[in-house]
């Protein structure tokens, strides 16, 4: 198994794939300060371990009387390190500048971050819950979050910013290869518990990056964004219940953070202030829109809103997937 | 008189000692209220050291909890209790051992002594400190019984004003104990300033006083930040003020800049009075006068002072503006000179010394490698470009762990086992003494240097499984803890499960090994030989009394004296110790 992992992963480095235009500029300043890490540390190490051999209390071995400062060395062991923590300092901002301005004309996706997802919109109009971006082209992230903290992290792009409730945040990148890269949230967010015991929370905002070839991100984006148009209604809310339900709502029965979906549809639902409804259209679109307004009872008032996240015609392919999945 | 004219003459005070008819500090009073309501610096000290140490036990198992969840993908436990253990873990570290350890437990017990005074200035307040600790370890309990809290230490809103968790217990806890650690400082402030003998000029201050002195002047000026911090944070969750939440136009970034305005100059609270131990250590124990003693004890108010202009390289991702975050980052490195001259200043004491590899000089070499690596590693976090990739992930982890107990805790140790003689007449078994050390060194290298590894690949921090970062080759098939076969699609961190494993075995070594120095210690308080006066011939004052001193410090008021000058004492094999050999 080790040989086999040898095998597919060549050159192992301090740092992930190099796969955005800001990561050499990122990478060159950790090797910059790696540098200076080990030209400082190794030294400083070996002279420190030689003292202890060399005067290490023997007979014959006592203290000598020495200077017990030395103005030029102290002086020099000053400047020196200022010196150079400076040039690190500089190189680190010059970078950082470079890290946190897009270039004009740069591609603009809108990024939400809620307990516990990320959701990614488009111009048009497409959501989805992958983030999927051209190669060789600025991508710019505009983001937010809808209830506490979170942080927006693409380590093989060198990318990191928090999303904050309230305020909007900025990062880009343009990736330099296709494929499949990690993101991560990266500020502690917490995690929900349903009555049964189900968990999901901070490890879980996990999702992908996905870099187009060339040629390839545009088709991608016309066939997500017509197809709550071109899909049958029950076809087009599963894949909205994917990207946008699945993390809390099973639907097949089985225990969530939230209730299942599967066969509800007509049922009589009681709630936490003890009235209770049937499950038709009105009610999936309260829940939808108004959530805490009527929580089921024996679960947290914890479902955010889609109020602006999802149109109406959304809602109702959702109802037309909900009503598929039994009565 | 504690000196002898010939170094074959024990002093009176040693041969009463001896015959075991003499009173000391410990011994002059059994009752239980004596040590309650005592007004002995000596014995606060003892009982902090006491509280500290079983804070340290507590933190540490937790730290078991957490090292268990992490060495294997998977969940063991569950998310929610993960969160409570990292949360507890870091909470009674900070709150109720590294910031009280050194200055509480060691520098009360040890500053007046090297004052040559009888206690310190407010003997009244120090007591109402250590009451203020043990109140507050009681707020930790009940938090504890309540479910314990996972909000993180750092207690972030917002989530901390929404979660269900006992945040308001756990905040009352911290908010007494701060006022433990205001009133410590104002203590030694004053007692430094009025209680040193005439001819003891700011100078002639052993560098331990001027490392409390520095570490006094954070507490008092940083902590009531602090204290305001969270009684804003409870009256949020009570009763909905809303500073920190946007609904109500407040902005949770703030919380982050009241909080870390305290936080960051806490962390030189922890290893301010570290560094002063490291001084004394390093110097006595190679017989050696410290080198660049100048230049050591402005470093110390300079690191005080420069620590409180950078509290905003913790927020550089936070949307801080870049203006705001160059500023920070510049003075933090600013702030990195002064630790590095005190590095340099202590190598150059080593130089034609007389090194003895005792306990705590192996302790204090330790420190001198795993502070200086653990410092190091603080220019990847100072520099921006850099920060972008680091911030948030397990390289901060491996960053503090390496500086707070690979430096503060290290030095407290090395404290404990220097002075270990003089507060409770006692040696402890050497040779246990330095295989520990070893043990536990290569311990906490197991432990955390894996984790700069997995952070600088993107392993975010606080995560309570890392299944997802495996990495799984491009196109291979691979199958989920869940049973699901899946194509791998190149993403994950390389060896990270190899990694989990060693950090979490060397995690479980270090905490052996941490519990191997208590039972020895402990153990030396039955079977350890009497110690002498002065068993490793140091020259500041503390070593002119008997080991344990009597219960007012000093027969006679000592001279004031070059505190690194050991050019007067000699080893007298008779006695264990040494002797002033007055020409």
């Amino acid at each position: 198994m080790f040989a086999a992992f040898l095998a597919d992963y060549e050159g192992y480095s301090w740092l992930p794939r190099s796969a955005s235009s800001s990561a050499p500029w990122a990478d060159g300043v950790f090797y910059l300060i790696l540098a200076v890490c080990v030209i400082f540390f190794v030294p400083m190490m070996a002279v420190m371990v030689y003292f202890v051999v060399r005067y290490h209390a023997r007979d014959g071995v006592h203290a000598q009387p020495t200077a017990t400062h030395n103005t030029y060395l102290e002086l020099a062991w000053t400047i020196v390190p200022l010196v150079v923590v400076m040039i690190i300092f500089t190189f680190g901002f010059r970078a950082y500048m470079v890290m946190i301005t897009p270039p004009d004309g740069a591609y603009d996706i809108n990024v939400t971050a809620y307990k516990y997802g990320w959701r990614f919109t488009y111009p048009n109009g497409v959501k989805v819950d992958k983030l999927h971006a051209p190669v060789d082209r600025p991508v710019r992230l505009i983001m937010t979050s809808t209830d506490l903290i979170h942080s927006l992290s693409i380590p093989d792009f060198r990318v990191k910013m928090d999303c904050v409730p309230g305020r909007t945040t900025y990062t880009w990148f343009e990736a330099n290869a296709a494929g499949t890269y990690d993101l991560y949230c990266t500020e502690y967010c917490g995690a929900l518990t349903s009555p049964d015991g189900q968990q999901r929370g901070h490890s879980d905002m996990y999702t992908h990056v996905i870099i187009h070839e060339p040629g390839k991100f545009e088709p991608w984006l016309a066939n997500e964004a017509d197809f709550v148009k071109n899909m049958p209604p029950s076809e087009a809310g599963e894949r909205l219940w994917e990207m946008n339900c699945k993390q809390c709502h099973t639907n097949d029965g089985s225990a969530g953070v939230g209730p299942t979906l599967k066969g509800i549809w007509g049922a009589e639902h009681r709630f936490s202030d003890g009235s209770s409804s049937v499950v038709d259209e009105n009610y999936l679109r309260r829940s939808i829109y108004d959530p805490n307004s009527q929580v089921r009872a024996g679960y947290l008032p914890q479902m955010p809103t889609f109020q602006g996240q999802l149109s109406e015609e959304e809602v109702g392919a959702i109802t037309a997937y909900v009503k598929s999945l039994g009565d | 008189m504690a000196t002898a004219t010939r170094s074959d003459e024990l002093s009176d005070f040693d041969r009463a000692a001896r015959s075991g008819r003499v009173l000391n500090y410990l011994n002059h009073d059994k009752r239980i209220r004596s040590w309650v309501f005592t007004l002995d610096h000596k014995r606060v000290g003892v009982m902090f050291l006491a509280s500290v140490v079983a804070s340290l036990v507590l933190g540490a198992a937790f730290a078991v909890l957490v090292r268990m969840e992490l060495m294997y993908p998977g969940l063991y436990f569950s998310r929610e209790l993960y969160h409570r253990f990292f949360t507890l873990h870091g909470a009674v570290m900070i709150f109720l051992f590294v910031i009280p350890a050194t200055p509480s437990a060691i520098g009360n017990f040890v500053l007046p002594l090297m004052l040559g005074a009888k206690d310190v200035a407010f003997p009244r307040l120090n007591l109402f400190s250590y009451h203020l600790y043990v109140i507050a370890a009681v707020f930790f309990v009940i938090t504890l019984a309540l479910g314990g809290i996972d909000t993180g230490w750092t207690f972030y809103a917002p989530y901390s004003v929404q979660t269900n968790t006992a945040v308001a217990t756990a905040l009352a806890g911290a908010f007494l104990l701060g006022f433990g650690s205001i009133f410590t400082g104002i203590n030694f402030i004053v007692t430094t300033h009025t209680l040193r003998p005439k001819d003891m000029t700011w100078m002639k201050m052993p560098l331990m006083v001027w490392a409390l002195y520095a570490t006094s002047i954070i507490q008092v000026l940083a902590t009531p930040v602090l204290a305001i911090t969270l009684v804003l944070l409870v009256a949020e969750r009570l009763l909905g003020i809303g500073v920190f939440d946007p609904a109500k136009e407040g902005d949770p970034v703030l919380y982050q800049h009241l909080f870390w305005f305290y936080s960051h100059p806490a962390v030189y609270i922890m290893i301010l009075p570290a560094m002063g131990i490291i001084s004394e250590v390093i110097s006595v124990h190679s017989r050696k006068h410290i080198f660049g003693y100048t230049a050591i004890a402005w470093s110390s108010v300079a690191i005080a002072l420069l620590g409180f202009l950078v509290w905003g390289h913790h927020m550089f991702m936070s949307s801080q503006s870049p203006l705001v975050s160059m500023i920070f980052s510049a003075l933090t490195f600013s702030v990195a000179i002064p630790s590095a001259i005190k590095v340099f200043n202590w190598i150059a004491t080593l130089y034609k010394g007389s090194i003895h590899l005792t306990t705590p000089m192996c302790y204090a070499l330790i420190f001198i490698f795993l502070f200086g690596l653990g410092g190091l590693t603080g220019l990847f976090l100072g520099a921006l470009a850099t920060n972008v990739q680091v911030h948030d992930t397990a390289f901060v982890v491996a960053h503090f762990h390496y500086v707070m107990v690979g430096g503060a805790l290290m030095a407290f140790i090395a404290g404990v086992h220097h002075w270990w003689p003089k507060i409770t007449g006692k040696m402890y078994y050497e040779p246990i003494g330095r295989i520990t050390a070893l043990v536990i060194f290569i311990a906490f290298n197991m432990t955390y240097f894996p984790q700069f590894i997995i952070g600088a690949q993107g392993m975010p921090r606080r995560y309570a499984d890392f299944e997802e970062q495996i990495y799984r080759p491009e196109g291979v098939p691979y199958t989920t803890v869940d049973g699901a076969e899946m194509i791998g699609d190149g993403t994950g961190i390389p060896w990270i499960r190899e990694w989990q494993i060693i950090s979490s075995i060397g995690g479980f070594l270090f905490v052996a090994g941490i519990l191997t120095v208590i039972v020895y210690l402990l153990y030396s308080l039955f079977a350890g030989k009497r110690a002498p006066e002065n068993p490793w011939g140091g020259a500041t004052m503390e070593w002119a009394t008997p080991s344990p001193p009597p219960y007012d410090n000093f027969e006679e008021p000592p001279t004031a004296r070059d505190p690194y000058d050991f050019s007067n004492l000699r080893y007298d094999a008779n006695i264990g110790g040494y002797v002033r050999y007055e020409q």
